[in-house]
């Protein structure tokens, strides 16, 4: 009303003193559980959250641009930098879609062993995700234990292909070099014990209270929002949709292995852990059945006029030190031109990548579909109304890296 | 020598053992989690790095100070001053063996409690003195739990003082001769082992400094010493709880009177059950995630009270009859 006593009126006044506001808090981009360089805006109002913005690009490097200028080969680096925790997974990804545009069929021992190493990227990327996630939600241990698993199969990366984080090991129409029985046999042991790892990781913490009281019903996806929003990988499988490119397209040798794509049901960060400590599982077992089955052969595919030459023919042979110094300094000369994109499923989803070519040795443009991006972006419809100590949660479950997502 | 300079020494050693003490529990707690989580700990400074604490502090004191300058400043100054002073305070009646403590009041249990609440105010000062968002909320935070833990804890000893018919720490020693208190009063000491750790703002209801949230809650803004000083309040305070268990539950500076173990003196067994319970927080910190800020409310509230409350009630029926 407004013709009220002057001391309601009074009332009202120091009402509106007293107004609230949100507290704007900036999370990032140094923040111990930001996962690189992600920063968040948070309104908060208490510690609800009113609204979230994320603000990407602080660790952007231009990858897409550098890779015009490069011809197909000199870019496989670049690729180890875009989610640097499992750069294999990257490097199989660039490699496949090249090979698809410029029609080359890879070796099948070549496929078995891209699978191996994918897989293996697969549980290095899996045991940092849940290392850091339970870290997150603050419980320890389960980092160290981690990381000890995540150090032995680095350690087999670094006898394959010299390098650790940055591996830069499949080659266009190939691989840098074989892999020898010691190095396969030496997997199969690792393979032997992990599957125990992991269980210990479970009793650690899926059968903690914490634990489930921190992730069950907590940033609760729906399925429809999640195929909305682009999400993929492990967090739209956590929504229990049966989705996983492994599946349905035809790199690697998925279809000559027996696995399952793991499912989750109630889109929660519970069932997203649910569906990476399975994913555990299935790739173990998927690396296990492609030792028994690998087969002899060569390891390059036969294209000379897109696929390096062996070195001690470049030595040798005229025909292929011309091959040799062509491909070297300007790229394949005989890409085919037109546009091409090309999917695989990386450990943090679908990665992807999208060529256009002008036929000369350098893609005219080359577009990365990353993961993270898209599920960064799916970050602040899930947080809204949650509480800060759930958006540390989110941003674990959806597994991001800012290396991929910024480029 | 004058009663005054006898207790100006007491002070001067059970102060200086206590600094002591808590550099090397920080130690045994690098070394205990280390090797909990597949890891060595400190190994480089010393042998198997016994000298690490006196490096970390070393460390502490010179480096540089830095204020912030939107810092209310006296308050910011004082803030972890009043933490350490609280934890240090909290010793003078703690008895460590029969007849030994610095000042035998007789409302020992009161003194504690009240010393334990005036250290979270270091906390809530050193938040809102910040003037840093982390901080305020990490101030906010230590605030709401400490008014709903500090109840907890307070109530879970009250069964205890009736057990023992006194306040003063040196008789709920004495009134455990017989049996501690640990069996009759087993749900007392759950409550107060959980509110204990809450108090403490360790794991896993170390929120207040949550630092995968908050990066280092109320401590984001100090460094140097004045963070020291926050983290020797906590170790300080860690040792005066465990204490205060020991006391209340676990029959205090008493051991078992039979062969040898008779002969040896009561400090003894004080200490070693007061690390025994330390090295439980440790154990804790190793194990568990860390609670949701309402989870951590909602704990307090609907169990521990609760709990605490029927023991009262239960302590009183059997008393009476």
């Amino acid at each position: 009303m407004e013709n009220i006593s002057g001391k309601e009126v009074d009332a009202a006044d120091s009402d509106a003193r007293l107004s609230e506001k949100e507290l704007t808090l900036s999370m990032g981009p140094q923040h111990p559980a930001t996962h690189g360089v992600l920063r968040l805006v948070l309104d908060l109002s208490g510690e609800t959250i009113v609204k979230c913005t994320p603000y990407v690009g602080y660790l952007h490097r231009g990858v897409e641009k550098l890779a015009e200028n490069r011809n197909y080969m000199q870019i496989i680096p670049l690729t180890d930098r875009l989610d640097y925790i499992a750069s294999m997974a990257n490097n199989i990804g660039y490699c496949v879609a090249v090979e698809k545009l410029f029609g080359i069929k890879v070796p099948e021992r070549t496929e078995y062993i891209r699978t191996i190493v994918g897989e293996m990227a697969r549980i290095t990327n899996h045991l940092l995700w849940l290392a850091t996630h339970a870290l997150d939600i603050g419980a320890m241990t389960v980092f160290l234990y981690c990381f000890r698993e995540r150090e032995k199969i680095l350690d087999l990366f670094e006898r394959l292909c010299g390098a650790r984080l940055t591996v830069s090991y499949p080659r266009i129409g190939g691989l840098k070099n074989d892999v020898d029985d010691q190095w396969l046999e030496d997997l199969y042991k690792f393979t032997e014990e992990f599957p125990g790892r992991v269980e210990q990781y479970e009793t650690l913490i899926d059968k903690n209270r914490i634990w489930l009281r921190r992730t069950k019903g907590v940033g609760v996806i729906s399925a429809e929002d999640a195929i909305n929003w682009g999400l993929s990988g492990p967090a739209l499988r956590g929504s229990g949709v049966s989705y996983d490119i492994r599946k349905i397209s035809s790199y690697g040798v998925y279809d000559k292995v027996k696995w399952q794509v793991c499912i989750g049901k109630n889109g929660d960060i519970y069932d997203r852990y649910r569906v990476r400590m399975d994913e555990f599982r299935e790739s173990n077992s998927i690396i296990r059945q492609c030792i028994e089955k690998i087969p002899k052969g060569p390891i390059m595919a036969d294209a000379p006029k897109f696929t390096l030459p062996a070195k001690d023919k470049v030595l040798s042979d005229m025909e292929h030190l011309i091959h040799h110094f062509v491909l070297i300094t300007k790229g394949p000369q005989t890409a085919p031109e037109g546009e091409l994109y090309v999917a695989t499923e990386v450990p943090k989803g679908e990665l992807g990548f999208f060529f256009v070519s002008d036929g000369t040795g350098r893609p005219y443009r080359m577009r990365i579909r990353s993961p993270s991006f898209v599920h960064i972006s799916a970050l602040p419809a899930i947080c809204e109304g949650e509480l800060v100590a759930d958006v540390i949660a989110n941003i674990g479950s959806i597994d991001i890296v800012l290396g991929e997502c910024d480029r | 020598m004058p009663e005054w300079l006898w207790i100006f020494i007491k002070v001067f050693i059970v102060v200086n053992v206590l600094m002591l003490h808590v550099a090397y529990v920080v130690y045994f707690e690098r070394k205990v989690i280390g090797h909990m989580q597949a890891r060595l700990g400190p190994m480089r400074v010393g042998w198997h790095g016994l000298l690490q604490p006196i490096a970390d502090g070393i460390k502490l004191f010179f480096k540089e100070d830095i204020i912030p300058s939107n810092a209310d400043k006296p308050i910011f100054y004082i803030a972890p001053i009043i933490g350490l002073l609280a934890a240090i305070g909290s010793l003078a009646v703690i008895p460590m063996w029969e007849g030994f403590s610095i000042a035998d009041i007789n409302i020992g249990i009161l003194y504690i409690l009240a010393l334990s609440s005036v250290g979270s105010y270091s906390v809530i000062l050193a938040g809102w003195a910040s003037n840093s968002k982390y901080s305020f909320l990490g101030g906010l935070r230590s605030s709401a739990q400490v008014i709903s833990y500090e109840i907890a804890m307070g109530l879970s000893l009250v069964g205890v003082m009736m057990m023992a018919g006194s306040a003063n720490l040196s008789d709920i020693v004495r009134a455990q001769s017989e049996q501690w208190f640990l069996l009759p009063q087993i749900v007392a000491f759950f409550v107060f082992l959980m509110a204990a750790l809450a108090e403490t703002n360790r794991a896993p209801f170390d929120l207040p400094e949550a630092e995968t949230e908050l990066v280092a809650g109320y401590a984001t803004e100090y460094s140097g010493i004045r963070f020291g000083l926050f983290f020797m309040a906590e170790y300080a305070g860690m040792f005066v709880m465990s204490a205060l268990a020991v006391i209340c539950f676990l029959g205090g500076w008493s051991g078992p009177d039979f062969w040898i173990f008779a002969r040896v003196p009561g400090i003894v067994w004080f200490l070693l059950k007061v690390y025994a319970f330390i090295f439980f927080y440790f154990w804790v910190r190793a194990t568990l995630p860390r609670y949701r800020y309402d989870q951590l409310m909602g704990l307090g509230w609907k169990l521990f009270i609760p709990l605490a409350l029927a023991n009262i009630i239960f302590t009183g029926l059997i008393k009476l009859l």
